[in-house]
């Protein structure tokens, strides 16, 4: 059923139900997004999506429209929160983007450029993590896990279904974790797929890196928002 | 009264160091040092890293000889995935050819930096020029054009990393095996034709000769000072090829000393069979030194003197350089060169060197070649690097070890200043017995000659210590006591 939202006051026709960040897109209008990848079940865990929904502020990605919805993406105040959130998640690790293997294919990254952010307004939290590298073809760098759990509820066992990876603890204690045996039956390309859907370099596959010259990086060659935009717009 | 200068920090360098000058009753000079006295420790941190992330990350120390440490890291980890040379592996003629592209550009530029930037001001305006005239402001104001031609020079060299590496500072080109990129035609044809302003290839040369030229005159207008200024023996170190010449990618070590025989020659894998490395609880920098030979008598110079020293010349096809070289070696009659300030003449050859290498390449049709990695079987796994290059500074050596899941457990960084502790020390104690020893009044320029002699080694604090912070000049003079007696800031 087609309806009637706005969206920064300007009138956009919707179908009832479909997700906000993908309406918002379609119009042409960006909605930064780590957790949420469109197509796929949303996750609603980073909150970077976040915009003000008839005045409350909610995670566009757990936003299905309705007919009247006022939304604010670009209000100064609600795009300074989105800011925020992001700065939050480089506080939060330690990110050594200068000379992390993700470069230039992160989507932290891509999105703290997107946001406009030069420094994190908040403290370092410089958390202690350990590396996990017993599996024989990837690696976790826990340093730059930011929870998103894409990888906890899309990359499973091909035989079993069961998770591989998975979030033990909670709060600041919380650590990505990976089932050492099952890691170890992935496919090189099923491997391959886990480093990719990671959207930062927390999972990063053994003895690779760097192999796309500066310039010729994914966000380098088309940006997070050009990606994000590439449906139609009305 | 005995007396303690101190300056701190020594300006116009990479890093933070300060001197100390103690006199005693007659202002006669008892001691001088060179304290390196910050602290950043790369070596531990990189430690638990991916293997594959080191060349990245070490290259960090330096904002001036990235491309020598980026590609120090890479030779190391050819080592360690079993495509290097320890395994007896030779590298790819593309992936080769493109680091050494990359390196002879850094040290194009990193020259110049040091040469024109730092060095050239008190080779016009000399040591005693007021401070504020003595620096790259005042040669702009004295010499406009030599400027914009020296600032065209740098942007050229810098050109030639970003063609290679993607980025004028910290990119990204070597992987374990080789490298992620070739060079297209038309970045080839930027450099050797220059466009929008970039200098072509050619003229890159002219400049390096001028460079070479300007040396001259100042030479010619005051040999005894220049002559006469730090003569501080010491073994000189470089990488050299089979014919016994300079090679600044790869090579094997060799040592020569003040006749131009060789001490020490060996695999640069080796290192630790040849050296050792005192310390001092004055400076975080390190003093290594030949085991055989001991402290006093194994310290080595390196860097372009020590280079222009040991090298017995270079190929045909850099004739320009090697006839500059050629008046070089003539001038000590074929003895080692151990003039501190010939160090600024044997810079200049190595711009017009790096210059005419580039050239070379560039004319090369390798550099477009598809072949760009080996890939080894995960059976050539050794676990160990050892890389070394002639940085501009001088010889540099990464040395990794990683665990078989790929975690590096031990890192080792020799770098060029290092090498040069003991002999920079030893010139802070010649100027300072040549320029301060008796004098009842001392000067700024006096204390600035001390920082001349410095300067001419390029030092670079930062990556010797991994140091880091900059403050104004401080210089203070205390008496016996330790208490203040005169203080100047700037």
């Amino acid at each position: 059923m087609s309806i009637r939202i706005t969206i920064d006051g300007h009138e956009v026709i919707a179908q009832h139900g479909d997700r906000l960040v993908d309406v918002a897109a379609d119009n042409g209008v960006y909605i930064p997004t780590l957790c949420y990848q469109r197509g796929k079940p949303c996750l609603g865990t980073c909150r970077a999506c976040s915009v003000r929904v008839n005045g409350n502020v909610m995670a566009a990605c757990t936003v299905p429209v309705s007919d009247g919805m006022e939304v604010e993406v670009n209000e100064p105040e609600v795009a300074d929160m989105r800011k925020a959130l992001v700065e939050l998640l480089f506080a939060e690790g330690n990110h050594n983007c200068p000379s992390c293997e993700k470069s230039g294919r992160c989507e932290l990254q891509a999105v703290g450029y997107e946001v406009g952010m030069m420094v994190s307004r908040f403290p370092y939290r410089f958390p202690v993590r350990e590396r996990e590298t017993a599996p024989e073809k990837l690696w976790l760098e826990r340093d730059r896990c930011i929870f998103c759990q894409r990888c906890v509820e899309f990359v499973r066992d091909k035989e079993t279904g069961r998770k591989i990876f998975s979030i033990d603890h909670r709060g600041t204690h919380a650590s990505i974790e990976v089932d050492v045996a099952l890691a170890n039956k992935m496919p090189d390309e099923q491997v391959r797929e886990a480093a990719e859907l990671c959207p930062v370099g927390c999972i990063i596959e053994k003895g690779l890196g760097y192999n796309d010259p500066i310039g010729r990086r994914k966000f380098e060659i088309k940006s997070i928002r050009e990606r994000a935009l590439k449906r139609k717009h009305k | 009264m005995s007396r303690k200068l101190v300056i701190d920090p020594v300006t116009r360098i990479e890093g933070h160091g300060k001197v100390t000058v103690h006199l005693d009753d007659q202002n006669r000079v008892t001691d001088a040092k060179l304290h390196v006295v910050e602290f950043r420790g790369f070596e531990k941190f990189v430690q638990g890293h991916p293997y594959w992330e080191a060349p990245m990350f070490l290259q960090r120390i330096c904002g001036i000889c990235f491309v020598s440490h980026h590609l120090c890291g890479a030779k190391a980890l050819d080592d360690m995935i079993g495509a290097g040379y320890s395994s007896g592996v030779q590298m790819l003629p593309t992936p080769e050819k493109i680091r050494r592209l990359g390196h002879y550009g850094q040290q194009l530029q990193s020259h110049t930096t040091a040469y024109f930037y730092l060095i050239v001001p008190e080779m016009l305006f000399g040591m005693d020029a007021p401070p504020e005239k003595r620096n790259v402001l005042g040669l702009v104001e004295a010499n406009p054009e030599l400027v914009k031609r020296v600032v065209a020079l740098r942007k050229w060299g810098q050109e030639v990393i970003k063609a290679v590496l993607g980025k004028r500072m910290h990119g990204i080109e070597s992987i374990p095996g080789g490298v992620n990129q070739n060079l297209s035609k038309a970045a080839r044809d930027r450099l050797l034709n220059g466009e929008d302003g970039l200098l072509s290839i050619d003229q890159v040369i002219d400049y390096a000769v001028e460079g070479v030229e300007l040396f001259h005159d100042f030479h010619k207008k005051h040999r005894d000072e220049v002559d006469r200024f730090a003569k501080v023996p010491a073994l000189n170190m470089s990488l050299v090829d089979d014919e016994g010449n300079v090679d600044y990618y790869h090579g094997k070590i060799r040592i020569v000393d003040v006749n131009k025989d060789t001490v020490a020659e060996f695999d640069y894998h080796d290192y630790l069979d040849y050296f050792a490395e005192a310390t001092e609880e004055w400076s975080y920098m390190k003093f290594p030194y030949l085991k055989e030979l001991g402290r006093e008598e194994g310290s080595v110079r390196v860097g372009p003197l020590g280079r222009v020293n040991v090298t017995k010349s270079y190929s045909d096809d850099t004739p320009l350089a090697k006839a500059a070289l050629e008046k070089f070696h003539d001038y000590t009659d074929g003895k080692a060169n151990d003039m501190t300030l010939h160090t600024n003449w044997a810079r200049a050859i190595e711009i017009l060197h790096s210059a005419e290498l580039i050239k070379n390449l560039l004319n090369d049709p390798d550099l477009q070649g598809e072949q760009l990695v080996i890939t080894p079987a995960d059976s050539a796994w050794t676990g160990e690097g050892v890389g070394v290059v002639e940085a501009p500074r001088g010889t540099l050596l990464h040395h990794y070890r990683a665990n078989r899941d790929g975690a590096i457990t031990f890192a080792n960084l020799v770098v060029a200043t290092t090498q040069n502790n003991t002999v920079m020390n030893r010139t802070v104690r010649a100027v300072a017995e040549e320029y301060l020893d008796g004098k009842a009044e001392i000067t700024e320029g006096m204390m600035n000659a001390i920082e001349v002699g410095i300067r001419a080694y390029d030092p670079c604090l930062s990556c010797a210590t991994h140091a880091m912070g900059q403050m104004p000049l401080v210089v203070s003079v205390f008496d016996s006591n330790g208490a203040l007696v005169d203080e100047q800031v700037r």
